[in-house]
């Protein structure tokens, strides 16, 4: 993951106690309106929407108000104080909801046009006739229509370009695990650079050979352990201690160089600022991808230090190398729940709904790879397991219906109420989901950025059980180099393959 | 009953595929070499991460011991206060990072009483998400600096113990002593392999609003981090350079702080033979 690590404004590799400064102010603001927008006094003027149970009126100021209180319960809209007061009144927004013509997400904007470029993206990419197929639709028969037996791959992939990121997210509120699970595993969004990822069947892996100070010898063993695992398809990633753009290029040679060495039919990326990136193609360095952290607005994006302008010019200078073989995907993104109001820049708008529309902007430039870092953040933003899981479930489903390539960091932090039996049902759950890849760590331990994701062993546990393997291309070098047999299982005894033997030798 | 013994298929040995790359362990705390049972994990390596969990969840939530705190820093400084941010306990701590930045009134009130009306430093004590890092490390990184600000002649404020505070919290503390520079000492979140991990925060001319980016960290202070010394030299240089140019932040940043073994990233990297690295 990365996704803090350009907030931190370089000041030092791990600074996690600092974020989420002033929210206060604007959570007292946003709970004394509250109530008004949720009142249940009949007598009130008729606006906005409302939904009745018994005698008991329901009524939601707006759509912004109402998609808040019919998201399922989770810690970050509560600390925005945006989340529905009870229990109640979040089953009858979800009910209000259900009513919504999806028409409506074209005509009332969450995030006003005029403030956010991110909202001009979304309305000015419209394919209105893509559109077309679902426009008489609500909400919750646009739920019938995802689950119905007719709607597969290809129809769910025409239709992408006709939705928007409000109305995925607001369809997604109204979803159980098992609706995620099952629509997300129809759409079928496929990507390629040096291999193809995204392929039915398939999951790749993320390998992060993080180091604390960026270690050669610390680096190389992680790369090693993970290709012997057979980890690492979707790219071999570094989160950098540092942002130095010295260090960045040093970095990219060494892995270039061990791609190549090893001829490995994957990509590398280190994980650092779009700017840095730049820097580093300018001076030369052999870059595959470029990464950056994105979220949902234009405000907290500015908070990452970028815009939409300046990810094109990213793009076009990772493309302007033409190192990709199979494939001219060149961005690799990631995102995560709660990334706006972080920043303060949230708009009182839900975090799961502004998490889509960061897919919205990852969509706009065909990246290889991106991923929901779902529980990185902290139990502020997403509490326990139950909501580390179910966001990441809501993330890989808004992501693929919006046409992106989804993975997923299944991770969490040792302060939230999560532990490795959350993970491997969320791992287990994203496999059937048909998520394109995960993260792939030695034991689990990120020893760099002091969180917990999957390791190495846990995406050979989800391959075995779900019938799961590797991008084609890598799948076909992990046998050549015996590290796998036919099945794909790992085959790696007490003798290494001669390339891997012969470098051992040279570390002792 | 009795059962067939067969330890030829089931032994150990056969079960639990070990990895001749286990040695690299010695360059890196990654859990690299773990071996598998199948593809799985092996019991030990799955056990010993369940312990290493067990250890971090238990420092998140170990109440910070401020007797004994109070007692070591009273033994060390003039004046030492006790206070506490708005966060009434664990949970609440952990949901609203808003009330671990803010004194609570009862602090607020103690502080004013104090009637201090100015001082070169404050140095503010917090439990943070590791109050075990601030049992164990807190006093002794105090050791390695308070000789040094004795000799540069600076005025230590009353030194503020805080619970269930977060780094913000020192900007109300220093505003309320006067204090030119702002320092905080704090339990940092716990990694799996470091649940004792000490941060320490400089902020130049505390005060209630500062952002994060007018902070400087030095991060991952203990035993097998970041040592002492070295931190306590970074905290100067830090100091040092503030005081020159009063300011904190960003634009304090410096080579200096970067802390990296990357080298030309040959060095080490086995992985590479010699003549082809670039």
């Amino acid at each position: 993951m990365g996704l803090i690590i350009t907030q931190r404004t370089s000041l030092c590799a791990r600074r996690w106690q600092v974020s989420l400064w002033s929210v206060s102010v604007c959570l007292v603001y946003a709970e004394s309106r509250h109530h008004d927008k949720t009142n249940n006094d009949p007598e009130a003027p008729m606006s906005g929407y409302h939904h009745d149970i018994g005698s008991k009126r329901y009524r939601f100021e707006n759509l912004k108000t109402l998609m808040a209180c019919a998201t399922p319960e989770r810690s970050g809209d509560q600390l925005a104080g945006i989340a529905a007061t009870d229990s109640e009144t979040r089953a009858a927004a979800q009910l209000a909801l259900a009513e919504v013509p999806l028409t409506q997400f074209l005509e009332e904007m969450l995030v006003p046009y005029e403030d956010d470029e991110v909202t001009r993206l979304i309305v000015d990419g419209h394919d209105r006739e893509a559109f077309g197929r679902i426009a008489h639709l609500s909400v919750g028969e646009f739920r019938n229509y995802l689950l119905s037996h007719d709607v597969d791959s290809d129809v769910l992939a025409a239709l992408s370009p006709g939705l928007t990121p409000e109305m995925v997210a607001a369809v997604a509120k109204i979803m159980r695990l098992q609706d995620l699970v099952l629509v997300g595993r129809k759409c079928r969004v496929v990507t390629a650079f040096r291999n193809t990822i995204g392929l039915e069947g398939r999951l790749s892996t993320r390998l992060q050979p993080n180091h604390p100070t960026d270690h050669p010898t610390g680096i190389a063993a992680s790369i090693l352990d993970g290709l012997l695992y057979g980890n690492g398809d979707a790219v071999i990633g570094i989160n950098p201690a540092t942002d130095n753009t010295g260090a960045v290029v040093t970095l990219l040679k060494m892995l270039d160089d061990i791609i190549s060495h090893y001829e490995i039919p994957a990509q590398s990326c280190v994980l650092t600022h779009v700017t840095t990136a730049i820097e580093a193609i300018n001076r030369g360095a052999p870059t595959d991808l470029v990464f950056q952290s994105i979220a949902g607005t234009q405000a907290a994006n500015q908070g990452f230090g970028i815009d939409l302008a300046l990810l094109q010019e990213g793009q076009d200078a990772a493309l302007s190398l033409g190192r990709g073989t199979v494939g001219n995907n060149v961005m690799y993104f990631e995102t995560g729940q709660g990334s706006a109001l972080s920043a303060n820049a949230h708009h009182g708008v839900d975090q799961q709904t502004l998490e889509a529309r960061a897919y919205a902007v990852a969509r706009r430039f065909n990246p290889l790879l991106v991923n929901t870092v779902v529980g990185f953040i902290g139990p502020e933003y997403l509490f326990n397991g139950k909501q580390i899981t179910r966001a990441g479930l809501e993330d890989h489903f808004c992501g693929k219906l919006l046409g992106v390539p989804m993975g997923c960091d299944v991770c969490y932090t040792n302060h939230a109420e999560a532990d490795q039996d959350d993970m491997d049902a969320l791992l287990t759950l994203l496999g059937a989901a048909g998520c394109n890849y995960v993260m792939g760590i030695p034991g689990s331990d990120d020893i760099m950025l002091n969180y917990q994701t999957t390791s190495f062993h846990d995406a050979l546990y989800v391959r075995e059980v779900l019938g799961l393997r590797a991008a084609p291309e890598f799948e076909a070098w992990l046998e050549t180099m015996a590290i796998t047999d036919r099945k794909g299982r790992i085959i790696v005894d007490q003798s290494l393959p001669a390339p891997f033997a012969h470098a051992l030798t040279r570390a002792h | 009953m009795t059962y067939p013994s067969q330890p030829p298929e089931t032994g150990t040995s056969r079960t639990v595929i070990t990895n001749p790359w286990q040695p690299l362990r010695e360059h890196t705390d990654a859990r690299i070499g773990l071996g598998r049972a199948g593809g799985s994990l092996p019991t030990a390596p799955h056990l010993a991460f369940q312990l290493a969990h067990a250890q971090a969840r238990d420092a998140v939530h170990l109440a910070l011991d401020t007797e004994q705190m109070m007692a070591e820093l009273e033994s060390r400084f003039d004046s030492v206060v006790r206070l506490h941010s708005q966060a009434g306990d664990r949970s609440e701590y952990l949901r609203r990072p808003d009330l671990g930045r803010q004194l609570n009134n009862e602090s607020v009130e103690q502080l004013t009483t104090m009637n201090v009306e100015q001082c070169d430093l404050s140095i503010t004590v917090v439990d943070g998400l590791s109050a075990r890092a601030v049992h164990e490390h807190a006093v002794t990184l105090l050791d390695h600096l308070i000789p040094e600000f004795e000799a540069r002649g600076w005025s230590v404020g009353p030194v503020a113990l805080v619970e269930q505070g977060r780094v913000a919290i020192g900007d109300p503390v220093g505003q309320a002593l006067g204090a030119r520079m702002g320092l905080v000492l704090i339990g940092e979140r716990p990694g799996l392999s470091s649940p004792d991990s000490l941060g320490v925060y400089f902020t130049w001319g505390p005060q209630q609003g500062r952002r994060d980016s007018e902070r400087n960290c030095i991060s991952n202070i203990r035993p097998r981090g970041q040592s002492f010394d070295a931190a306590a030299k970074l905290v100067l240089y830090l100091l040092d350079e503030a005081s020159r140019r009063e300011l904190s932040g960003v634009e304090l940043k410096d080579d200096s702080v970067v802390d990296s073994e990357l080298g030309d990233g040959n060095q080490g990297n086995f992985l590479l033979p010699r003549d082809q690295k670039s």
